[in-house]
């Protein structure tokens, strides 16, 4: 493992090209980047700081603090850093390299689990698919269940709408990539249970219901 | 019905199909009666999130961003989105993979096994473009049946409809102009208000890491549009309105008080200007009603 920073600059180089990570070095500290920053002013986060923490190699602390999960990726700082510091890309990237890590939040996790389950981040259900079928009287011709991946057995007969049934081979798909990318692993899917290696008082400290 | 302006793939993505295809059919209908056709991308999938699931791993968000847009360039068909999200994650896979032959090169080795790929033919474009670009606003103009005179409008732009703007080519990303445009075409009035340009809030994970925080922030801007008077707001992100309609409606709740700022998408602002009532457009279903004003508008005529 060499420095964070050549982490980050190698992890994120192969997306950006190593120019847009190399920018955190010109980093000078100047603070722009706090100063603009919306979530800044309701939460802990310093993003001046995140970058001097790469600067200085502070792995771990960078790992363990919350502040790190409190931007929104809203760009404001990257269009403003006078020194050309892709900010926002560099967050993203800091964030993967600590997930790779194993530093990912569980509620983070929940956003792979049901994209590998289903296709989607927030995927159809059955109330949503009867608004589509009065929307489509209403409004304008849309499916029930739209002809996205939407893989959650059963719903399209639950539904009443049974050739709207998804196709199983676009699941695949999108499976075969999360494989290929070693995605799965990352985030502690397993294949035999269809679910995330977690406790439900994992899920339970973390907040959150088990019912993916 | 307008002439025939030309078929487009609609990349739907996520929220806008499962949680508000208010906006999907409104937006298919609204553009139909300018001559935009649309049709639809079988088995696309989760865009996926340039903010969530991109700080997670970006080297699985590329190939299946790819994969997304391989669907429309196997259709023949450029892609429109209704969701900055969609609009981020699509549109900057796409400059990527043609900025630097080797991401797509890997992006293309992955896709090989799944018998697709990906070739830089399908060009990304956000439906708010397509209104003001293709459509444009003379045409908009001239379909007005219900002029928004006197109604307010609190602009919303969202963030990756315009940042990084090095990337998404809309102009200015301190000075954006689109939704001022459409809302005036249709004679509305925009309101500037303090922090006009702050994020919603729900990006980047932060909604499902922390939905106290997320919903403070929320907050804070539509009490800085109510501050000016708006009416409502008017905003081109399927993503964003999750957030200011029905996260609105959890911190109403919090709070106490009863009192909502109307949260309405761009194109079926356009559609209640041209006539259609609130049901024809699919705004009685969500959580924020359209403003009494406009409400009032349809009742005398
Ligand atoms: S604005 Fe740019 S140079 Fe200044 S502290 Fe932030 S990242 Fe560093
Ligand atoms: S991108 Fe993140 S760090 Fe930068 S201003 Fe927005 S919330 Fe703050």
């Amino acid at each position: 493992m060499g420095t964070l920073m050549e982490d980050v600059i190698d992890w994120g180089g192969e997306i950006f090209g190593r120019e847009h990570m190399e920018t955190i070095k010109a980093c000078v500290q100047c603070g722009k980047c706090t100063g603009v920053c919306p979530s800044g002013r309701i939460t802990a986060l310093r993003t001046r700081k995140i970058f001097q923490m790469v600067q200085q190699d502070m792995r771990e602390e960078i790992y363990n603090s919350p502040e790190l999960w409190f931007c929104s990726t809203c760009y404001t700082c990257y269009e403003r850093c006078p020194k050309g510091v892709k900010t926002t890309d560099l967050i993203r990237v800091i964030r993967n390299v600590a997930s790779k890590d194993g530093y990912m939040h569980l509620q983070h996790k929940m956003v792979s689990l049901y994209v590998i389950k289903t296709g989607h981040t927030v995927p159809v259900n059955l109330d949503v698919a009867h608004m589509r079928e009065e929307l489509s009287k209403n409004v304008y011709p849309i499916d029930a269940i739209a002809p996205t991946v939407q893989r959650i057995p059963g719903i399209a007969d639950k539904a009443g709408y049974p050739e709207l049934a998804d196709k199983p081979e676009q699941m695949e798909q999108l499976r075969t990539i999360f494989k290929e990318t070693g995605h799965a692993k990352f985030v502690g899917f397993n294949w035999d249970k269809m679910d995330l290696d977690v406790s439900d008082e994992e899920m339970e400290a973390a907040g959150l219901k088990k019912k993916a | 019905m307008g002439e025939y302006l030309g078929t487009y793939a609609y990349f739907l993505g996520c929220i806008t199909p499962n949680r508000y295809p208010g906006i999907e059919a409104a937006t298919k209908k609204i553009f139909k009666e300018f001559g935009v056709e649309t049709k639809e991308m079988e088995g696309a999938a989760c865009c996926p999130a340039p903010g969530a699931f991109g700080s997670l791993d970006l080297h699985t968000w590329l190939p299946i961003a790819a994969r997304n847009i391989a669907i429309a360039e196997e259709m023949d068909l450029e892609i429109y989105v209704t969701c900055n999200g969609c609009y981020g994650s699509l549109q900057e896979a796409d400059h990527l993979m043609k900025e630097h032959p080797k991401v797509k090169e890997e992006a293309n080795r992955i896709l090989g096994k799944i018998g697709r790929e990906y070739k830089g033919t399908s060009k990304i474009n956000h439906s708010i473009v397509l209104f003001h670009d293709l459509i444009g606003l003379d045409r908009i103009k001239e379909r007005v049946k219900i002029p928004m005179d006197g109604v307010n409008v609190a602009e919303h732009y969202g963030c990756h409809f315009l940042k990084p703007s090095e990337v998404r080519g809309q102009g200015s990303s301190e000075t954006p102009h689109q939704i001022k445009d459409l809302v005036e075409a249709v004679g509305a009035k925009a309101v500037d208000y303090k922090d006009m340009l702050m994020c919603c809030g729900a990006g980047g994970g932060v909604r499902s890491y922390d939905a106290y925080t997320s919903l403070d922030w929320t907050r804070q801007k539509i009490v800085n549009a109510m501050n000016v008077g708006a009416d409502c707001m008017v905003h081109p992100c399927a993503f964003c309105h999750l957030q200011l309609d029905r996260g609105q409606s959890e911190i109403a709740k919090a709070l106490g008080v009863t009192n909502m700022l109307p949260i309405i998408f761009f194109s079926q602002f356009i559609g209640l200007a041209m006539g259609f009532n609130e049901k024809e457009v699919g705004l009685d279903i969500q959580k924020t009603k359209i403003p009494d004003k406009i409400r009032d508008k349809f009742n005398s005529g």
